[in-house]
């Protein structure tokens, strides 16, 4: 019995609802088979992993903490996917904007104004920018792999941010860690209530809702979705690649810069060696389970915020491995990639048809 | 030892991962298919070949542990990209992503425990001639594995009839299909010789290079083997120059930092990496050279029609 793929006469609407619940069950359905490998209930766990962080307003608001940075990014990646085009240097973008943000507690911690934070968050902004337009440009002015380009840069950025927390920028009365100088009241983002939720929140609805009618709306937002899908037809259309590139690199690494300054001058509050675990390249996961849609990547964020706080749970009351949080993440995008399939397949077992017997079209 | 030798041999060491997972690559995207799931399958072989060399106490099986779980790995991502036909590009970021949380959760009970080394050989007079002995005939067989293969593939890509179908795959699928060759079977093929080699490369990093467990013991040398098969034009002989050049980048930055000139630890670190970029952009500055040989359908689905 063989496996194949048969092609439906069109999308499936119904499927492209589905297809990422379908998703999230199997990766559910695959955490309690591991659950249940390794010994334990793997009612338990799972309720442990999956429910409880939505139980209390304490870890609601934790969740809403580490859901405002992946659905920043998130919801960039997925205007730049859309596009056919590669970011997949999210991360490094994020610290660069934290450097560039963070450069203004840390050269000027006298300062004190209602200028300090809008110019942080604007320098973070333009730090990703910065960092992001690398790619963008040796793509196009040499047409370099913009997927290589952009890892690579994480690497450097990475050793950038090492350099200045254990070098010039070092804490002088931190005992020697590896650490900035902590950000006071007035260089900090403003909480919303009384707990950790912060500004990066709002600013993450912000761009969700600038980014859902930008791309439904405007011109520019139709280019990039006509560019993606039929490059062809948007050449013909007159609508320039490189400057879709431009475009899609500057969104994409600006908001990464945002989520990166809001990390440090929120939840963090200095600048360390490690400033994300690996948010820009969860937001990754974040963008394709939510379809490439911003409003989708909202609810998207939420799940992969669950299981950044279902990890760290588990990890205390059930004593397993904080990797198991990588390895669902990993296998959830499997999944999710997987089930998009059937939007444009159905799936057959058996024989397939021999040549001619069938009316099938050719696959595009 | 002198000075140069010491050199010559930590470069050889360095630079064989880099040719064995670029060699692997090579052959899949010749095929037509972009796996940029390297550093996942790599980092998966390295965790494999050292839990089995540390549990039976043979580096060899270590080495076949390794093997299989690139393998494994590629066939994962293999079955996604030509059964389910789901975007390569994404597919290879899943596996990556996963193969590095994979990868760290099972090696979290090997982290700093010895590690078993793989032994070098030794041919009795050579290896003991004077400099040229060590360097060139006392390796570990991965060195020699590497350097077998990538004469191998050249041999088969450019030779035989094998190399001929697995060309046609990658230049143009349908012309391969209505010639009647079974396109997705070739593409399984490569994948998995891609796995293979990634898995020996990792197997290399945790049981030559370093015989230890590292979380991220990769540390993105995968990505830089996807960037050597681009730099070279997707012919195996500039794949090996390629692996050398790089590999002698990051040794020599590691002897920079062991010497202490004022310069940052951390910017020689990210030499490889910055020198990675600056080789992508003279290659494909040169639009003639890229455009020939980039195998034409590379990264694209193929969905037979009966």
């Amino acid at each position: 019995m063989r496996l194949w793929l048969e092609q439906r006469p069109e999308r499936s609407r119904a499927m492209s609802v589905i297809s990422p619940l379908i998703a999230i069950a199997l990766t559910v359905i695959a955490g309690a088979i591991i659950f249940a490998a390794s010994g334990l209930d793997p009612l338990r766990a799972l309720f442990i992993y999956f429910v409880e962080p939505v139980t209390t307003l304490w870890s609601i608001e934790e969740l809403i903490v580490k859901t405002a940075p992946l659905v920043l990014i998130g919801v960039g990646l997925a205007v730049c996917f859309r596009a056919n085009i590669w970011n997949i240097g999210a991360e490094g973008q994020l610290t660069v904007g934290a450097i560039a943000g963070a450069s203004v507690p840390i050269l000027a911690p006298h300062w004190d104004s209602f200028l300090v934070l809008p110019l942080m968050l604007l320098l973070g902004t333009l730090g990703g920018m910065a960092w992001a337009a690398v790619p963008a440009l040796l793509r196009n002015r040499f047409g370099v792999n913009e997927i290589l380009t952009s890892l690579m840069l994480v690497y450097v950025a990475q050793y950038l941010l090492d350099w200045l927390v254990r070098g010039p920028w070092r804490d002088p009365g931190g005992y020697n860690f590896p650490e900035s100088i902590e950000f006071q009241a007035w260089q900090s983002l403003p909480t919303l209530g009384a707990g950790r939720v912060h500004l990066g929140a709002l600013l993450a609805l912000i761009a969700v809702a600038l980014l859902f009618v930008f791309m439904a709306r405007t011109l520019k937002g139709f280019e990039i979705r006509v560019s993606g899908e039929a490059p062809r037809a948007a050449a013909f259309g007159g609508f320039s690649r490189s400057r879709t590139v431009w475009l899609c690199f500057g969104i994409s690494g600006g908001l990464a810069g945002l989520a990166g300054i809001c990390e440090v001058a929120g939840p963090v509050g200095q600048l360390q060696p490690s400033i994300s675990p690996g948010y820009g390249f969860i937001a990754i996961i974040v963008a394709f389970l939510g379809r490439l849609n911003p409003v989708v990547v909202l609810l998207a964020g939420l799940v992969l915020g669950i299981s950044y706080l279902g990890g760290e749970s588990a990890q205390i009351v059930l004593g397993i491995s904080g990797k198991t949080t990588q390895v669902f993440q990993g296998m959830l995008l499997f999944f999710i990639l997987a089930c998009d399939t059937l939007i444009r397949y159905r799936l057959r077992f058996g024989r397939r048809p021999g040549a001619g017997t069938a009316g099938a079209e050719q696959a595009p | 030892m002198s000075a140069l030798e010491a050199v010559l041999l930590t470069v050889i060491t360095a630079s064989t991962p880099l040719l064995l997972a670029a060699i692997g690559e090579l052959v899949t995207e010749r095929s037509g298919v972009l796996n940029l799931g390297v550093e996942g399958m790599m980092v998966m072989g390295a965790v494999a070949g050292f839990a089995a060399a540390y549990t039976t106490g043979s580096a060899a099986l270590g080495v076949v542990a390794a093997v299989g779980a690139g393998i494994a790995m590629s066939l994962l991502f293999a079955f996604l990209t030509q059964t389910l036909v789901t975007n390569q590009v994404a597919t290879g970021l899943a596996l990556t992503l996963f193969g590095l949380g994979l990868s760290g959760l099972i090696g979290e009970g090997f982290t700093g425990l010895p590690g078993v080394k793989l032994t070098p050989i030794h041919v009795p007079g050579l290896s003991d001639l004077p400099l040229l002995g060590p360097v060139l005939f006392g390796q570990d067989l991965l060195v020699y594995a590497s350097l077998a293969l990538t004469a191998l593939v050249a041999w088969v890509l450019s030779r035989t009839r094998l190399g001929l179908v697995i060309r046609a795959t990658g230049g143009n699928h349908h012309s391969a299909h209505a010639l009647g060759y079974r396109v997705i079977a070739v593409r399984y093929g490569c994948i998995a010789f891609g796995g293979l080699c990634s898995g020996l490369a990792g197997g290399y990093l945790s049981l030559a290079y370093t015989p230890l467990w590292i979380e991220n013991m990769s540390a993105g040398r995968g990505w830089i083997a996807l960037a050597l098969v681009v730099f070279s034009t997707w012919a195996p002989r500039r794949v090996a120059v390629g692996a050398y050049l790089f590999g002698t980048v990051w040794i020599m930055g590691l002897y920079v930092q062991g010497i202490g000139i004022g310069i940052p630890s951390q910017l020689l670190s990210s030499l490889p990496y910055l020198v990675t970029i600056a080789a992508l952009v003279v290659i494909s500055g040169n639009r003639l050279l890229t455009k020939v040989n980039t195998p034409a359908c590379i990264g694209q689905t193929f969905v037979p029609d009966r």
